[in-house]
């Protein structure tokens, strides 16, 4: 019987100590980098002159969080197709300037926010289609708007900056609901929760969230699932622009202002530090939105932390490198097999 | 031909064999893949090795190589020495070299750069390109070879990068030659040129292993043929033995059982027609071809590996694009663009490669089974997973599927169990036709009984079935009717009215082209 030369795959029963094992690598997988965040928060309150848990520094921190959480939220989705945006930092740039210029021209303020959040539309919508319709790397593609939309930035405000002293959204970037007298939770962090919980929803609980597991899992498999992969992964990216053009909005409100050539630089490499702090597979396929906020409120803490213990800023940069490292180190053994 | 367990014989130019391999056994974990093998060959012969895909030719040629460890209790002898070749350096050093299908030449290096991998030539880690190029020049010379040594290896064509092989297998002082299928992607002229050098290589004393399936090139080459199946050695040819129907009688010479669902010499009657594949081509590897199936029919497509069978499955399922041809379902025409077109349409495929064209391997059960339909479980794209775990329940209980529960991943599971988890996304879409592609391949016996008889069961419930296997007595022992290919033709038809008796015999002659 020739059927007797296939070797067998493995037991159909699973041992009971390894689904111990297993259940408890999923209870570590859950909480991911929480731990470490508490322990980083706590081990700043205490060496830094226990200022730091002081409800208003949680709120800079909050504040200061809340940009990369969204932009890394969009990040998310695209890494978890296996991809990489590397044009949220540009982008985030471009749509600032749009929608300051927008903000100036009398009558139109109100078509700031739309002009903003359309810019980064626009350009995801343009990295998607080369992505998914010409099939070129995404690393490439997004290197390459990385690269133009930042000069188009710049050519936007013939390099210059544009400031808006009575800029109409302002508030997004400098008030919030105030607690107490003392303790105000900033808008900017209101609309990362929001959109962090948008994306939660649309991962989890929609069929399009299903199939962008699928595409990052095994995109051959997906097609011959009946998957449209193309259009998966032109969803992706065009959130990831409308992402950093909502980005756009928020440190343009913050600023009052925006610079085409300074606003947003390097803010992708914070993103991607995010999601991968966030325990979110670099080949795609395995992550969460959750994570991705605990990574980047990790990065907010660390900025924040460092500067209260009196860190100089040369060794914030050394520090929060290796702690990237380091966290993913953490992440590949919780994960024997991971695939980072 | 010499009878089983049998010494080949010693003809009279042969003094005394090269290599000498006998009482070879490899066991996988609960399985034996090859038992009690032996095989003997002498300088200046090609000897070709045959057998059905998965009768033990390449764990042994495996073994051969030191890629594989036998079993202890065999032994394996080189000029009358015992050796061990417990690794591929061993294998080495003992002067076999095996030139594999897919070539292991680095593209973006030289001819001469490759000849000499591992081993180059200069010092104090200094490269010396010059004395590398000049050294393997005489022997590039001797074989004829259209390049240079400095010639990138990446413009050369497949037919020259065998030809480095070849010759850096040769400048290691190789002196047992094997050749694994080494005509699958060449041309006619390609195949007499590598041909011309293989008498040469004969006639200076190399002992060659040619394996093949196609009867022709064993008819020009070989000067004996050992037989391998199911793991056993079944016997030798000499030269004057060798005939295309002796080999093929060895090659399939088994009983079936009664573990296939269908009983023999009852000819079921079908429904009408509900795919008919007109003229369907890729301009490649599938020319145009066409057939009819039925209602309730199990229908196989046997062929040898690489015969485009699994090619035109995936023309059929939308998975490639074909330039003409057309396909009517239940007796309308419809086009297939992709993937999800053939499944809104009711024609579901089974790949054959489950891990890396079929499973979300780090999804759960559940996901992988409701990934075809699971737009029915959304509300205004909200998903209401409840749906899906109770169908994914259901899967569970009608294919049998052995695992903790719907919710573990399901690259977990063994081989059967994943193989019924992707059968259940295919039936979730509620097909008409089914395409099976080497449905029972990784899967353990009892697995294998219970996918013939659902099979059996969803023909019965009026499904069209097509089988693509490379295991003869599957397609013999599940089939209604057999569609043979070779080289991207359907070449025959078994089984069918007014056809021969589906025969393991009748589809190799069709599969090798022996029959007309």
């Amino acid at each position: 019987m020739s059927s007797a030369l296939v070797p067998p795959l493995g037991p159909a029963e699973i041992p009971s100590s390894v689904r111990t094992s297993e259940r408890l690598r999923s209870v570590m997988q859950a909480a991911g980098m929480l731990p470490v965040l508490v322990l980083l928060a706590v081990g700043f309150h205490f060496f830094g002159g226990h200022r730091f848990l002081s409800g208003q520094n949680l709120s800079i921190v909050a504040q200061q969080a809340a940009i990369n959480v969204v932009l890394s939220a969009g990040m998310t989705f695209v890494i978890l197709t296996g991809g990489i945006d590397l044009s949220v930092g540009s982008t985030l740039a471009f749509s600032a300037m749009g929608g300051l210029m927008v903000s100036l021209v009398p009558g139109l303020g109100w078509l700031a926010i739309p002009a903003c959040l359309g810019a980064g539309l626009l350009i995801g919508l343009l990295n998607g289609s080369l992505v998914a319709g010409l099939k070129i790397p995404p690393f490439i593609v997004t290197l390459g708007t990385l690269t133009a939309v930042r000069g188009l930035a710049r050519l936007m405000g013939e390099d210059r900056t544009i400031f808006n002293p009575s800029l109409s959204y302002a508030w997004i970037g400098n008030d919030g609901i105030p607690v107490t007298s003392t303790l105000v939770i900033p808008w900017l962090a209101v609309i990362a929760l929001v959109v962090i919980v948008a994306c939660w929803f649309v991962l989890r609980r929609t069929v399009l969230g299903v199939h962008i597991y699928a595409v990052g899992g095994n995109p051959a498999a997906a097609r011959l699932a009946g998957i449209n992969v193309p259009a998966v992964l032109m969803f992706v990216y065009a959130l990831s622009g409308l992402l950093a053009g909502l980005g756009g909005v928020m440190s343009s409100a913050r600023l009052y202002a925006a610079n085409g050539l300074q606003l947003g630089q390097s803010y992708e490499l914070d993103a991607i530090a995010a999601v991968i702090l966030g325990g979110t597979s670099f080949v795609g396929g395995i992550g969460s939105v959750w994570g991705t906020l605990v990574g980047g409120l990790m990065i907010a803490v660390l900025s924040n932390g460092l500067i209260l213990i009196g860190v100089s800023d040369i060794w914030q940069f050394i520090i929060k490198g290796l702690v990237i490292i380091i966290a993913v180190a953490l992440d590949r053994f919780r994960q024997p097999a991971a695939r980072t | 031909m010499a009878a089983d367990g049998a010494a080949p014989a010693m003809s009279a130019e042969h003094a005394r064999p090269v290599l000498e391999m006998f009482g070879i056994s490899k066991s996988f974990p609960g399985v034996k893949a090859l038992q009690n093998v032996q095989l003997a060959a002498y300088a200046g012969e090609v000897l070709a090795l045959m057998g059905e895909n998965g009768a033990g030719k390449s764990t042994l040629m495996k073994i051969l190589s030191g890629a594989y460890v036998a079993d202890p209790g065999g032994e394996i002898r080189i000029d009358g020495q015992p050796v061990k070749l417990g690794n591929p350096a061993a294998a080495r050093a003992a002067g076999i070299a095996i030139i594999y299908q897919e070539l292991a030449l680095a593209p973006n290096l030289t001819v001469a750069e490759n000849i000499h991998l591992g081993s180059e030539l200069g010092r104090a880690g200094l490269i010396d390109r010059v004395a590398m190029n000049e050294a393997c020049r005489p022997l590039l010379e001797r074989l004829g070879t259209p390049f240079r040594p400095q010639t990138l290896v990446a413009t050369l064509s497949v037919a020259e990068q065998q030809l480095v092989e070849i010759a850096r297998a040769l400048y290691r002082r190789a002196h047992i030659l094997v050749l694994d299928e080494p005509t699958t992607a060449l041309s006619a002229r390609e195949t007499d040129r590598l041909f011309a050098l293989i008498r040469q290589l004969r006639a200076e004393g190399i002992a060659l292993i040619y394996i093949s399936h196609r009867m022709a090139e064993i008819d020009e080459l070989a000067d004996r043929v050992a037989v391998l199946r199911d793991g056993t050695y079944v016997g030798m040819l000499e030269k004057q033995e060798i005939s295309s129907a002796s080999i093929v009688r060895m090659m399939v010479g088994r009983d079936l059982s009664g573990f296939y669902v269908k009983q023999r010499g009852v000819r079921p009657v079908f429904g009408p027609p509900v795919l008919e594949v007109d003229g369907l081509t890729d301009g490649a590897r599938v020319q145009p071809s066409s057939f009819t199936l039925h209602r309730g029919e199990v229908l196989g497509i046997a062929g040898l590996v690489g015969a485009g069978r699994t090619e035109l499955a995936r023309l059929i399922f939308g998975a490639d694009p074909h330039p003409s041809g057309r396909i009517r379902l239940d007796g309308k025409t419809i086009e297939i663009r992709s993937p999800r077109e053939a499944l809104d349409a009711g024609i579901a495929y089974l790949t054959e490669d489950r891990k890396a064209l079929g499973l979300f391997l780090d999804m759960s059960c559940a996901g992988n089974i409701n990934m075809g339909v699971i737009g029915r479980d959304a509300h205004g794209g909200v998903l209401d997973n409840r749906r899906g775990r109770s169908r994914a329940s259901g899967a569970f209980s009608m294919l049998k599927v052995r695992a903790a529960s719907t919710l573990v991943s399901v690259g977990g599971l063994s081989g059967g169990n994943q193989q019924k988890v992707l059968l259940g996304r295919l039936l979730e879409t509620g097909p008409k036709v089914l395409i099976l592609d080497e449905p029972t391949r990784g899967v353990d016996i009892g697995a294998k009984s219970e996918i013939y008889r659902l099979i059996g069961d969803l023909a019965a419930k009026g499904l069209g079935i097509i089988v693509i296997s490379s295991e003869m007595a599957e397609i013999v022992g599940i089939c209604d009717r057999v569609l043979v290919m070779r080289e991207g033709v359907i070449t025959g038809e078994v089984g069918g009215p007014d056809r021969p008796d589906i025969t393991q015999e009748a589809i190799m002659a069709y599969a090798a082209g022996v029959a007309a």
